[in-house]
């Protein structure tokens, strides 16, 4: 028993520890000495403009996808309208792009050459660019409109469930209070759903921090541009470790005060009739708005990329398909399963620990668990590779002190670093989904149960992991579809002659040659939304 | 369950990864940040002749980071890049050995490699500057040029940050000096047409469009470009301009290879750095992606032979290395990208 109670409480903080090992490896070497001016010389010059960049992307993100977000969550959870049993589950499908894709598919439509400005101009009989304006894709809003069509969805799926979860009994109390249903939704419905809110906004923030690809590809500099510039070019890893260890106090500091001004808030989910019982009818022109919002949402953000991607793949079709799309296909889809599965794993005990013993410190190991997503891919590479080749060399100087032969590179040179990578990168997501599904299942119950002579881990068992199973199936799905997706830590971190979609699909895209990633493109996608839909059908049969 | 997980996983991945590092004795690790399409048709003609095995990791970011926290246990025995910077911060990080072969300097002309044999130039190739052949036709242009008013609103480049401009900038410091350099380079930015954006192909497109009359481009994107039938109208746009040919001469920068400090598999990798001087590899870069060979005898592609002679910077490549820095920091002055 008392071994038993050690270990629960030990296992969270290690497994915390793994996930920011390389964090703590960074903000250490953003405290070590550097003599070379570089970071100076960036505020004496462009870290302002980074910084407002970064600060304008991310309010935009985040308010837009808000924007996009909160809409169709409401029509699909509370509403019953034509096809809303198709736009419940295709509202996430644009989870599945990679958001580089996207943006490279909307450069494409929208820049000068592209189909959309062909077609103005001989519709308006202009001659060139001079003739009239027309908005650049390739800017900060461009850049924010991609990140939000792409992401948007995070917010979407926890708003969605959380709605779904509420007590339609509730609502209804305050309609016959007298209150609008409009005024019910912001005074009964909003207000229940922060906590869901505020960690899918939170999700997207981190996500758009640690973006560089589109970011870059939109020609916005932003902080993490100058993380790049002056570890990889100025050869400053002291300059980049304090301006990544800024960004992630920056949005520490924020999470926590979002946490802090709603700690007296607990909201639970209560017996009685759910919306699903009591859904409105949308009729007239609500029917309408309702299915122009969900719908133009819908191809903007997933249909109209998708066919581009399949017009690209089919016209170099012959070009791009080959024997060795298989296997990367194969090995995506190992990486990403596994990760999935650790990270659920992960998001499990980090949360449990929280539910069994709630305060500052469970809370710490939450947050502290998910630092990783917010900081970018190349950083979280190379920040992962200190303490592993570390390791490796005194494992290796060990191994020769004792008389044996080397080993290698056994952590750092392997597989192992990429998983870990991938954990530190993504456990976010499934710790974020796991939170706030968590945070719906009464407390009470566990009581009860333990009242009823279960100790913890039969209550956990026979009640709590019952209850969120659709979170945990969520969770690893997210958190596979994201591996699926993932370039810049596979691009440095794979081992010899291993590929996986993504890194193939840059071969091509670093190069601007889409068409030829299109197909590869498509796998990831595709790849991502099977086990999607095959968990929707199951979820939805059993309920 | 999770520990038990993880020290499973590991175990199974560390045997793995042994037996492809370890047993396999006739290969050699190439850590590349030149692209597949090129580098592998390559590597497969070397294991055709020699039948060592090559082994690739590709990545256009990171890599020297990568060898440098790997330490004495990196398995690359090869760095493949593009840019001299890159060579010489290698080589300055003391991740590399000097290598000792007749072959090479046979194959190199002395200015393409390090006098200490630490570093070795595979191709080069020039930053040209692409004008409108419908608005300017052939253009006798310097880069000091482009920042004169009468091109303003006229210019396109892809980011300055970009090796191949940073390189060009530093040139012009190593010739003229920072002050200097910074008047250009400010010139340089108040004319161009729009934010620095997208790569060189990308400027020669804007061309097409009538975004700009000119733009900063390496020669072979124009032999790629008509490679690929839905560039050919790109390409067919514009003028190929060799520039500062009555003063200093073009800029010209170098892809290359070193040998890794603590290569494991040393006498393969040097087999591997001599034949990619040598004849068939040089034709392959030379035909496939349309650089200049390093080797005399092997002639450039007919296509850019076509281009003409040239006049080349003579400044040496490392005295252009050194301004690396300094280039980057007046980028961000002059706030070049933003």
């Amino acid at each position: 028993m008392i071994s038993n109670f050690n270990f629960y409480k030990l296992l969270p903080w290690a497994v915390t520890l793994l996930l920011i090992l390389p964090i703590i490896a960074l903000i250490f070497n953003a405290f070590s000495i550097d003599n070379s001016g570089t970071f100076q010389h960036l505020i004496d010059t462009v870290l302002l403009t980074y910084s407002l960049n970064t600060l304008f992307l991310i309010l935009g993100v985040v308010s837009l996808s808000f924007i996009f977000a909160l809409p169709v969550a409401w029509f699909v959870a509370c509403c019953e309208f034509p096809s809303r049993t198709i736009l419940q589950w295709a509202l996430m499908l644009p989870l599945a792009l990679p958001p580089y894709i996207v943006a490279i598919v909307y450069t494409d439509l929208l820049d000068f050459s592209g189909p959309v400005q062909q077609f103005l101009r001989s519709l308006m009989g202009w001659q060139q660019i001079s003739d009239y304006y027309f908005p650049d894709i390739r800017s900060l809003l461009g850049a924010i409109l991609i990140l939000s069509l792409t992401l948007y969805p995070y917010l979407y799926l926890l708003l969605r469930s959380a709605f779904l979860g509420q007590s339609g009994a509730l609502f209804q109390a305050a309609r016959s209070l007298g209150l609008s249903p409009l005024a019910a939704f912001f005074r009964v419905s909003l207000p229940l759903s922060r906590s869901a809110i505020a960690v899918g906004l939170s999700l997207i923030a981190m996500e758009s921090l640690g973006d560089f690809a589109t970011v870059n590809y939109f020609a916005v500099s932003t902080l993490t541009t100058a993380v790049y510039d002056t570890w990889l070019e100025l050869g400053s890893l002291t300059t980049a470790a304090k301006i990544s260890s800024l960004m992630l106090l920056a949005l520490v500091v924020l999470i926590t005060l979002e946490n802090y001004s709603r700690r007296k808030q607990k909201i639970y989910q209560r017996s009685g009739a759910t919306h699903t019982e009591l859904r409105f009818v949308l009729r007239g022109w609500k029917k309408w708005g309702a299915l122009l919002f969900s719908w133009s949402l819908l191809i903007g953000a997933f249909i109209l990329p998708l066919l581009t991607l399949f017009y690209y793949a089919l016209s170099y079709f012959s070009e791009s398909l080959n024997a060795r799309l298989w296997q990367y296909t194969l090995n995506s889809f190992w990486l990403a399963i596994i990760v999935a599965g650790l990270a659920l794993v992960i998001a499990l005990i980090v949360n449990f620990y929280q539910r069994l013993s709630p305060g500052i410190l469970a809370k710490s190991c939450i947050r502290l668990s998910s630092l990783g997503y917010a900081v970018p891919g190349t950083v979280v590479a190379i920040a992962v590779l200190i303490p592993f080749t570390n390791i490796d060399l005194l494992l290796n100087q060990l191994l020769v002190e004792f008389g044996f032969s080397r080993v290698g590179l056994l952590f750092s040179g392997t597989l192992f670093i990429l998983v870990i990578a991938y954990l530190v990168r993504f456990s976010a997501i499934a710790v974020g989904s796991i939170d706030s599904s968590l945070a719906q299942v009464s407390p009470s119950l566990d009581l009860a149960s333990r009242s009823l002579g279960q100790n913890a881990a039969q209550t956990i068992r026979r009640v709590n992991l019952p209850l969120i199973k659709k979170g945990m199936l969520s969770a690893t799905i997210l958190v596979f579809i994201e591996a699926m997706k993932e370039l810049p830590t596979a691009l440095l971190l794979r081992p010899f002659n291993f590929e996986t979609l993504a890194t193939y699909v840059y071969q091509f895209v670093s190069d601007e040659m889409i068409e030829f990633a299109a197909l590869p493109a498509l796998l990831i996608v595709l790849m991502g939304l099977l086990p999607f839909i095959i968990v929707n059908r199951l979820l939805e049969n059993a309920t | 369950m999770l520990i038990k997980k993880i020290c499973t996983s590991a175990i199974v991945l560390a045997t793995l990864s042994l037996i492809t590092f370890a047993s396999l004795a006739d290969e050699v690790n190439v850590y590349s940040f030149r692209q597949p399409f090129l580098i592998e048709p390559i590597m497969q003609e070397f294991t055709k002749q020699t039948g060592i095995k090559v082994n690739i990791l590709f990545a256009k970011k990171g890599l020297i980071e990568r060898v440098k926290r790997e330490g004495e246990l990196s398995p690359a025995d090869l760095v493949l890049t593009t840019d001299i910077s890159r060579l010489m911060k290698l080589n300055n990080l003391n991740l590399t050995q000097a290598v000792d072969s007749k072959v090479l300097t046979a194959n190199i002309p002395s200015q393409y490699r390090d006098p200490k044999q630490h570093w070795f130039a595979l191709t080069t190739r020039v930053r040209n500057i692409y004008s409108s052949s419908e608005r300017v036709g052939p253009a006798n242009i310097t880069y000091q040029d482009l920042a004169s008013p009468e091109f303003k609103g006229k210019i396109c480049t892809r980011s300055g940050k970009h090796p191949y401009n940073v390189s060009l900038v530093a040139s012009v410091i190593a010739h003229q000096g920072e002050a200097s350099a910074k008047v250009w380079l400010e010139g340089l930015k108040a004319n161009l047409a729009r934010k620095p954006q997208g790569n060189d192909r990308a400027q020669v497109k804007a061309v097409k469009d009538g975004l700009c009359d000119y733009a900063l481009g390496n020669n072979y994107y124009l032999g790629k470009m008509l490679a690929d039938p839905k560039q050919v109208p790109w390409a067919q746009a514009v003028n190929i301009n060799f520039p500062n040919q009555k003063t200093t001469g073009a800029h010209v920068n170098v892809s290359g290879v070193v040998l890794a400090k603590y290569a494991p598999n040393k006498s393969n990798a040097i087999k591997l750095m001599e034949f990619l001087s040598d004849d068939l590899a040089q034709q392959i870069y030379a035909e496939v992606n349309y650089e200049y060979p390093v080797k005399e005898s092997v002639p450039a592609s007919k296509l850019v032979a076509s281009w003409g002679d040239f006049k080349a910077d003579q400044l040496p490549l490392a005295e252009i290395a050194k301004q690396h820095k300094a280039a980057i920091k007046l980028l961000d002055e002059v706030k070049f990208d933003l």
